[in-house]
């Protein structure tokens, strides 16, 4: 103990006395210190089993169907049967190539809300690619000239919004979200343009012909795009952990002071992310048309899907193998709800709500793990 | 006694996680008196006050105005009890008018009478012999004007009780005692004042009592007139300040950079450094004294390629080559692969040094991740660095996967400095490196960075303690708004004739 | 034909001025909602589903379908569920300090999903499938009473139904609050500088639950109107959404001046309406005008970021949360 303390204390107020604060506030909110990797898991698994009860009850609220039927129903409808299983892998592989596209980008704080965008122009360059060329080329070299023009397109989109990012510090969020709808736009632009009987609609490309469809593995559809996405996966989540550009996104994504101070070029990191997270976008625009079994084309083939892959990268905190699990519990809501409302009579949209309350529990998780609140009269702590 | 106290503070404690900021203090301040509240960066000052005035929430203990128990849970509160703080970052809004920020958050509801308001804000203004134009936005205002605002902001809220946290650590000395003129002032018309300073002078012209911290623990409230600097000394560091920083001499002083006639201007425009010329040499450490927002951070920021210089270069004798090579507009990289063995320990730790939300193994990286042709991270030997600087400078860490975010300020700055050395550098710049440290940790710091010295690197080192410059450098250049107002011998010269050069504006900038 | 193309900007521009100034009022107090094309939806379902019980309980004879009922009613209904909405992302964002864009892509994903699903229940009622509600939407139409007096005038620019001078009427006074108030100077302070905000005893999340909440239900009256407008009464799945991204674009357009959202929202109005509602125009030169908006929009964005001009630049604060005691 100190002197000066012992001595003044002593004097004025009896030491072993202690003061309680009067009228606290109600609610007081503090910063916890760190929490361990596996609590913070424990706790986000809790809010997702918990939103999963609320979302039962609501669609048993709405329909009146018990909720274990609800999440059978659900399930079948997505994991069920042989077709529909290999369906929604496909699906979840999907998802998960544009949450991997945008991650590097969000990891580098980069706001990429453009995904659409940049998946749909890869679709576009592919589709373009197959009309086209279709017919005069080695099946061979049509599909290496699609995959390097769909990557291609892709990286260019994603590539604008960053060179102005870089130079200017245009914000990129709203950039990238304007992105989104030129493309949207330049798609319907092309199909009124080549498609003549005025229908708006190219119909299954190349339907006769099949000239430049992926091939099937296996015999089986999609097989090939999920091994694809499969590998990206891996090579993304590579990229990220052990390579100097992923360490050197890492860098500028927390401090564009201590980028700058290090001697790291930050508009050249911004732009080289950014064309790798378009490539990825890009490539999955052409699984998206030529890997299917109907290759078609439409505006809206990417569905939306740009802005939950955003959500998918935030709730795996940017750690790709994580994102599997989160695509898989996503498609399951979306698809899942979606697939169940013939079984119970209501709309597919219960999908989107299912899914925004899965999200909504998991923001509430994450405050809980990173913040304390003391209620009135919760106060611990002694004066010792 | 009693019914003429103010303000009174009883065993306050606030912890920031694991973190104690303050523990257990008590202290009060009586109307028409000027309490110096006195401690050391990071004694617990700033949030001691800042419970005050509602920012942050006690807790533990109590607050008494005027002899009633109150909660302050927020800055609302405070103002209720006329507590107004003037605080050491300025909290103004940069495209408000001078007006604006002032009535910001007054309870009349209008702004109909924005015009009522210059009126008052400048008749507040000539009372006190403030200069202000109503008008002005924040954005086209020095420090001083800024600081102006903040005063007259919390007069015209009518505050009884005045907090100021370090006000004059951005004031020339003339500033300084036009401030001290007005704070005397309004101590005769009975306001209770709070000053917090570190600089015992300051504590001693103008204070009537003297509280004192050190290391959130409270120390003891003295009389001034009772008590003297040594005294204050004491209770404020608990022993007696032997500075006695080991200082050996210049050995075979070799000409390592030769600064010429360097200027440049900040993002607005403003010359922050005016025709600045000097050389440092390998086996010295050259001091940089001055007013905070000097030029400093500016100076060291273009020696390490990261401003643009508008004239002059920036030489540096490299020893392997026997070659001049101009540092002038090189980025960071370009001057590494130079070859020139340069580190740099900047101001701001977390934000540009380090980076806080990654483990040290990391951030031992930062600066040599690049190195070699493969694509892939080597981690090993940062592994292998990061071991060895906790072991060296005792850095206290879980382990070396722990973010530095959450190690404490000493801690972090030996990392930051472990690094920089550890790659043996022909020039180290280390711009305030013991800023919030404790004792122990600053002399290591010191005798680092003479180990440094004495093998033949030439080190810069910007600093704000006169006493430790003095007794820390060999050579001591001080600039004043930019420009170098003076370069004298650390051995020989005095506190005095620094102050005064410090102060001096627009000298000839005389190089060396 | 002129006439018929005026109507349609001033159509588009009411639902565009409503979300714009909804999300302006909510970006002044440093919240960048992007959940506002959620709450337009929501917004706007919450009339139909009004609607649908309002010509339910008219059946029934429980309720009497008059201008007052009808207007008021809807109106109310709209209000609500665009507030149930933004109170979700004022809740994560403000109480639980959530990052600003996850939440609101969070919120237009559930607020699409919960407006088609209502709508989709609404249609569900009727034979055909598609519900709408011209009776309900009449009152909506009525215009000016000496509108039709005034012969091309009139019949161009005062087409309209009250709500689009409601609009006006909310612009102004919006943007006198701002400029011109000592809540609009609060206001301003807490998305320019919250610390330096609450530290002169401004309640930070008070103002930005008001500003993010009145801001959600200004723009869900978009969504209203649309519906009210443009479907007569009736749900059209997705409809709004485009016009609830359009207006944040809007947002970026005008720089954050409430009275420049005029000429913002007339701009957009007009392009979109020379892509949809002018059939004269060639499609694909229709497509070229749909692409103007968000083109315009880059190119705005872009020019006022190289301008570093203090007073172009967004509220500085503008997408971070504000937690007073972060150290």
């Amino acid at each position: 103990m100190n002197s000066y303390l012992k001595s003044k204390r002593g004097s004025k107020t009896d030491p072993g006395q202690k003061y309680k604060t009067k009228h606290e506030p109600l609610i007081h909110i503090t910063k916890r210190t760190s929490v361990s990797k596996m609590a913070h898991l424990g706790y986000t698994l809790i809010a997702i089993a918990v939103a999963l009860v609320f979302c039962g009850l609501l669609v048993t609220a709405i329909s009146g169907i018990d909720p274990i039927k609800v999440y059978v129903e659900m399930f079948k409808g997505t994991f069920g049967g042989e077709v529909t299983k290999l369906k929604s892998y496909h699906s979840v592989a999907i998802l998960l190539a544009i949450s991997l596209a945008v991650t590097p980008a969000f990891k580098m704080k980069f706001w990429n809300i453009g995904a659409e965008g940049q998946v749909l122009m890869g679709s576009l360059a592919a589709t373009y690619v197959m009309l086209k060329f279709g017919p005069y080329l080695y099946e061979s070299m049509l599909i290496a000239l699609m995959f390097a023009a769909a990557i291609l397109a892709g990286m260019i989109w994603g590539l604008i919004p960053a060179i102005f990012k870089a130079i200017w510090n245009t914000n990129e969020t709203l950039y990238t979200l304007m992105m989104n709808y030129v493309a949207t736009t330049i798609v319907g632009y092309f199909i009124m343009v080549t498609d003549k009987s005025g229908h708006n609609n190219l119909g299954i490309i190349n339907e006769r012909t099949q000239f430049g469809w992926l091939p099937r593995l296996f015999g089986k559809p999609y097989i090939l795009n999920i091994i694809i996405i499969a590998v990206v996966t891996v090579i993304v989540y590579i990229y990220l952990k052990y390579s100097k550009q992923g360490y050197e996104i890492s860098v500028v994504g927390e401090s564009r002071n201590t980028a700058k101070y290090v001697g790291i070029n930050v508009k050249k990191v911004i732009i080289r992310t950014m064309a790798i997270s378009g490539a990825i976008c890009g490539l999955t625009g052409i699984l998206l048309v030529a890997g299917t079994p109907t290759p078609s084309m439409n505006p809206d083939l990417v569905g939306g899907q740009g802005f939950t892959a955003i959500l998918v990268s935030w709730m795996a905190k940017f750690n790709p193998l994580t994102m599997v699990l989160v695509s898989f519990l996503i498609v399951f809501m979306r698809d899942g709800g979606a697939a169940a409302t013939d079984a119970l009579k209501i709309d597919a949209s219960i999908g989107d709500v299912l899914t925004g309350i899965i999200i909504f529990a998991i923001i509430v998780c994450e405050f809980c793990i990173s913040y304390k609140i003391n209620f009135r009269g919760t106060k611990k702590g002694e004066n010792k | 006694m009693s019914s003429n106290i103010a303000i009174e503070l009883r065993n306050i404690t606030k912890r920031f996680g694991s973190i104690i900021a303050n523990n257990n203090v008590s202290l009060s301040v009586s109307k028409g008196e000027i309490l110096s509240i006195l401690g050391e960066n990071g004694s617990g000052k700033t949030t001691l006050m800042n419970m005050i005035s509602g920012i942050y929430y006690p807790d533990e203990g109590s607050i008494l105005i005027n002899g009633e128990e109150v909660v302050i849970s927020s800055p609302k509160d405070a103002f209720k009890y006329k507590i107004g703080m003037i605080h050491q970052h300025f909290k103004l809004v940069d495209v408000f008018s001078a007006t604006e920020n002032i009535v910001l958050g007054n309870e009349d509801k209008s702004l109909a009478n924005i015009k009522t308001a210059e009126a008052k804000v400048t008749e507040i203004s000539s009372l006190y012999g403030f200069d202000i134009d109503p008008k002005k936005k924040v954005y086209n205002m020095s420090v001083s004007e800024k600081q102006t605002v903040e005063i007259i902001k919390v007069l015209y809220r009518g505050a009884d009780i005045l907090i100021l946290d370090e006000p004059t650590a951005v004031l020339t000395p003339q500033e300084t005692e036009k401030l001290f003129s007005v704070l005397r002032r309004m101590r005769d018309q009975g306001k209770s004042i709070i000053i917090i300073t570190h600089k015992l002078h300051e504590v001693l012209s103008l204070s009537d009592k003297v509280a004192v911290l050190r290391k959130g623990e409270y120390v003891g409230t003295v009389e001034t007139v009772g008590t003297n600097e040594s005294e204050l000394t004491e209770m404020m560091v608990g022993k007696k300040i032997t500075l006695n920083i080991e200082r050996s001499a210049v050995e075979n002083p070799v000409k390592r950079l030769e600064v010429k006639h360097i200027s440049c201007k900040n993002r607005e425009g403003v010359q922050v450094l005016n025709d600045i010329s000097f050389d440092a040499y390998g086996g010295e450490i050259l001091g940089i004294a001055g007013i905070a927002g000097s030029g400093q951070r500016e100076l060291l920021e273009s020696i390490a390629g990261l401003q643009h210089l508008t004239e002059g270069e920036i030489l540096y004798n490299n020893p392997k080559t026997n070659q001049q090579d101009n540092l002038r507009d090189k980025t960071p990289l370009q001057i590494r692969d130079l070859g020139v063995r340069l580190s740099f320990v900047p101001e701001d730790r977390l934000g540009m040094g380090l980076v806080g939300n990654m483990d040290i193994i990391d951030n031992m990286m930062l600066r040599s991740y690049s190195k070699g042709k493969s694509l892939f991270l080597e981690r090993t030997g940062p592994k292998n660095l990061a071991a060895k600087i906790i072991n060296d400078l005792q850095v206290v860490t879980p382990d070396a996967t722990t973010p530095v975010r959450q190690l404490s300020g000493g801690n972090v700055q030996k990392v930051l400095v472990g690094r920089e050395i550890s790659s043996s550098p022909k020039v180290l710049m280390a711009a305030y490196p013991v800023r919030g440290l404790d004792i122990n940790s600053s002399y290591l710091i010191y005798n680092l960075l003479n180990q440094q010295k004495e093998n033949g690197t030439a080190v810069i080192f910007v600093g704000e303690d006169l006493d430790v410059l003095i007794e820390l450098c060999d050579r001591i250049l001080v600039i004043g708004s930019g420009s170098i107002t003076g370069v004298v011998d650390a051995r020989t010269t005095t506190k005095e004739e620094i102050g005064l050069l410090m102060t001096k504006s627009k000298a000839a900038g005389e190089g060396v | 034909m002129i006439v018929s193309f005026i109507n349609a900007v001033i159509g588009y521009f009411t639902v565009l001025i409503y979300g714009s100034t909804g999300e302006l009022l909510t970006e002044k107090s440093g919240n960048l909602n992007l959940g506002t094309p959620g709450i337009m939806c929501v917004g706007g379902s919450f009339s139909v589903l009004c609607g649908y019980f309002l010509r339910d309980m008219a059946a029934k004879g429980t309720i009497r379908l008059n201008a007052f009922t009808a207007i008021f009613l809807t109106l109310l209904a709209t209000l609500i569920g665009s507030l149930l909405v933004t109170l979700i992302y004022a809740f994560l964002t403000i109480s639980l300090k959530a990052n600003q864009n996850v939440t609101g892509l969070a919120v237009t994903t559930f607020g699409t999903g919960l407006s088609n699903f209502i709508g989709a229940w609404v249609n569900s009622k009727a034979e055909s499938g598609i519900m709408a509600f011209p009776e309900i939407a009449d009152y909506y139409k009525v215009t000016l009473p000496f509108a039709n007096k005034l012969g091309f005038f009139g019949d161009a620019f005062l087409a309209s139904g009250f709500m689009t001078y409601l609009s006006l009427v909310i612009v102004f006074v919006l943007a006198f609050v701002i400029r011109k108030t000592r809540t609009g100077l609060n206001l301003r302070s807490v998305g320019e500088n919250p610390a330096t905000a609450d530290s002169a005893g401004i309640n930070v999340t008070k103002y930005r639950y008001l500003a993010t909440c009145i801001g959600g239900m200004i723009s869900g009256l978009g969504g209203l109107y649309f519906l009210m407008q443009y479907s007569d009464g009736g749900w059209n799945k997705n409809a709004i959404l485009p016009f609830g991204w359009l207006s944040v674009a809007i947002v970026i357009f005008v720089v954050w001046k409430p009275v420049l959202g005029i000429i913002g929202s007339a701009t957009f109005g007009a392009l979109y309406a020379l892509s949809n509602s002018i059939t004269t125009i060639p499609p694909l030169t229709q497509q070229l005008f749909k692409l103007f908006p968000y083109i315009v929009t880059v190119l705005v964005l872009t020019i006022s970021s190289m301008r570093k001009k203090r007073e172009l630049q967004p509220p500085e604060s503008l997408g971070l949360p504000y937690f007073r005691e972060e150290r």
